[in-house]
């Protein structure tokens, strides 16, 4: 098992959300998220005042994924969050040792 | 003087329009201090209207208001509490009764020092700010008024006008401002740190209600329901307006967007300006008076970081230059015709107001700036003005009030009751 964690442009969660869906994918997590990369930031003028405005709002989501899924799954979130230009974020994968439904108590693939 | 019904109405409205801009003027501040401030911010202009009011009746407006004690410096103290008042001294011609005019000036008492709390935000403490309000009152407020307001004035009697507290109220409480600021020190991060507004809905709020409540401010100061009263309330208006637009335009031309805050400061400056010339000009005028403070007083703002003091919400620039380019234009607009009260003024072939709106403006910064400074410095030596390093931290609604102004559910709400 798998965690891919996708940190994707905010105005592109539907999307992604639809594609995982469209894969067969049951459930996501999604958090609010600031950050930057090489978008960096910008710098404003308020009040006659210069701000460096350093983090841009993401949305941040996390799916525990069988191993035969994971291809699929990272090709749909990036296809899906793609847009072209600078800031449409990254996303990695990691092992999981244990998953559990906590519902039922099932552990392992089966929870996933 | 027989009373006369209209006036008397009309008076009693706008004492009740002018406390309306105290809480108005809680939430224009409030919505661009940090959320964990907001309560702080509120309070401490909402607790002058309690600590005010009753110092007022105490011997406040005795002090400002009854005869003269020598050289048109401070009133008498035979009407404290109130006690035996019939008519006014001095003013035996108003048309409305002794206590409306008590009741009006009251109002003006309770905001004027509110308004220094918009350049301390964020590290008073509450206790000192209550001990401090009680003695500015006293040894500043009180003066001036008597200086200004009271026939037995010495400006009045000098032949400085203001009709409706462009030096007792704004320069007075502006100068104040930077007098406490020096003694308090600037907020930490500042002026590295970004602190915007949390909640502009909340100063537009609060813009809207200053706005409404200034029509009581001016047009209340003719004391009666007249031309002068009207003049007074178009004046406020459209100097108002015009400043907004002016503000709006500097703004957009020099940072590149036209903003909300920059709107409702912008609006609130020229009423600020508008202020000691409500009744004694005619609208063209007034117009120039507010887009000017609409210009000057957003440049103004710039001065705080170039001379490193720490006005968290442009107090000093709305408020003190506002209040002086109104002061000031007096001696330039002042029309006879439009109310025979004053002599014209340079603009009108009156060569000697404008001198005197001068020394008025002058006198008023020193006194108010010096004993200020005094006053700030004996509540920091006795209880300490400002919060501690954590305290401000936290956040004031939390070390000062034990609250919090959004309880919105989430963590937040996993306290349990013990």
């Amino acid at each position: 098992m798998r965690l891919v964690t996708a940190i994707v442009k905010p105005f592109r969660l539907d999307d992604v959300k639809e594609a995982l869906k469209g894969i067969g994918v049951a459930g996501v997590t999604v958090s609010e998220a600031q950050g930057f990369g090489r978008q960096g930031g910008h710098t404003e003028v308020y009040r006659g005042t210069e701000y460096a405005i350093s983090f841009v709002p993401k949305v941040r989501l996390e799916v525990v994924v069988d191993d035969h899924l994971v291809h699929d799954v990272v090709e749909a979130i990036v296809a899906a969050a793609r847009t072209g230009t600078i800031g449409d974020g990254k996303l990695w994968v990691t092992p999981v040792e244990d998953v559990v439904r906590i519902r039922t108590g099932e552990r392992g693939p089966d929870a996933v | 003087m027989p009373l006369d019904t209209g006036d008397t109405a009309w008076v009693l409205i706008a004492a009740g329009l002018v406390l309306f801009m105290t809480p108005g003027l809680a939430l224009f501040y409030g919505g661009m201090v940090r959320s964990k401030n907001v309560l702080s911010m509120l309070l401490q202009n909402v607790v002058c209207m309690g600590l005010v009011t009753v110092l007022w009746v105490a011997f406040g407006f005795s002090a400002a208001f009854d005869g003269d004690l020598g050289g048109g410096l401070l009133g008498r103290f035979g009407l404290a509490g109130l006690r035996g008042l019939q008519t006014v001294p001095g003013l035996e011609s108003l048309t409305i009764p002794a206590m409306a005019f008590v009741a009006f000036q009251m109002m003006f008492a309770v905001i004027t020092p509110a308004l220094i709390t918009g350049a301390i935000a964020d590290r008073v403490r509450f206790g000192a700010w209550v001990l401090f309000t009680a003695l500015w009152l006293t040894f500043v407020y009180v003066p001036v008024a008597h200086w200004a307001f009271s026939p037995s004035g010495w400006l009045v009697k000098l032949g400085a006008f203001d009709f409706a507290g462009g030096v007792v109220i704004h320069i007075n409480a502006g100068i104040a401002a930077l007098a406490v600021v020096l003694v308090l020190g600037r907020r930490a991060g500042w002026p590295k740190e970004a602190m915007p507004p949390h909640n502009l809905p909340l100063t537009l709020i609060g813009t809207g209600i200053l706005w409404f409540g200034w029509f009581g401010f001016n047009a209340g100061s003719a004391l009666a329901a007249n031309g002068i009263a009207a003049q007074a309330l178009v004046n406020t208006h459209v100097a108002a307006g015009a400043a907004m637009l002016t503000w709006l335009l500097t703004e957009k031309v020099r940072d590149g967007h036209a903003t909300t805050l920059g709107g409702a400061s912008g609006a609130v400056a020229g009423l600020v300006a508008i202020t000691p010339c409500a009744g004694f000009v005619s609208v063209m005028p007034a117009i120039v008076i507010g887009g000017i403070a609409g210009v000057v007083c957003y440049l103004a703002i710039m001065l705080k970081t170039r001379l490193g003091y720490d006005d968290a919400l442009d107090v000093v620039a709305v408020h003190l230059v506002g209040g002086i380019i109104g002061s000031v234009l007096l001696g330039v607009f002042a029309e006879s015709a439009v109310n025979p009260a004053i002599p014209d003024g340079l603009l009108f072939g009156g060569a000697s107001l404008l001198g005197k709106q001068v020394v008025a403006v002058v006198a008023v910064l020193a006194f108010s700036f010096v004993v200020t400074l005094v006053l700030a410095k004996i509540v920091d030596l006795t209880m300490g003005l400002r919060v501690n390093e954590a305290d401000e931290q936290i956040g004031l609604d939390t070390s000062q009030h034990a609250e919090s102004a959004y309880n919105l559910g989430g963590l937040s709400a996993m306290e349990r009751i013990l």
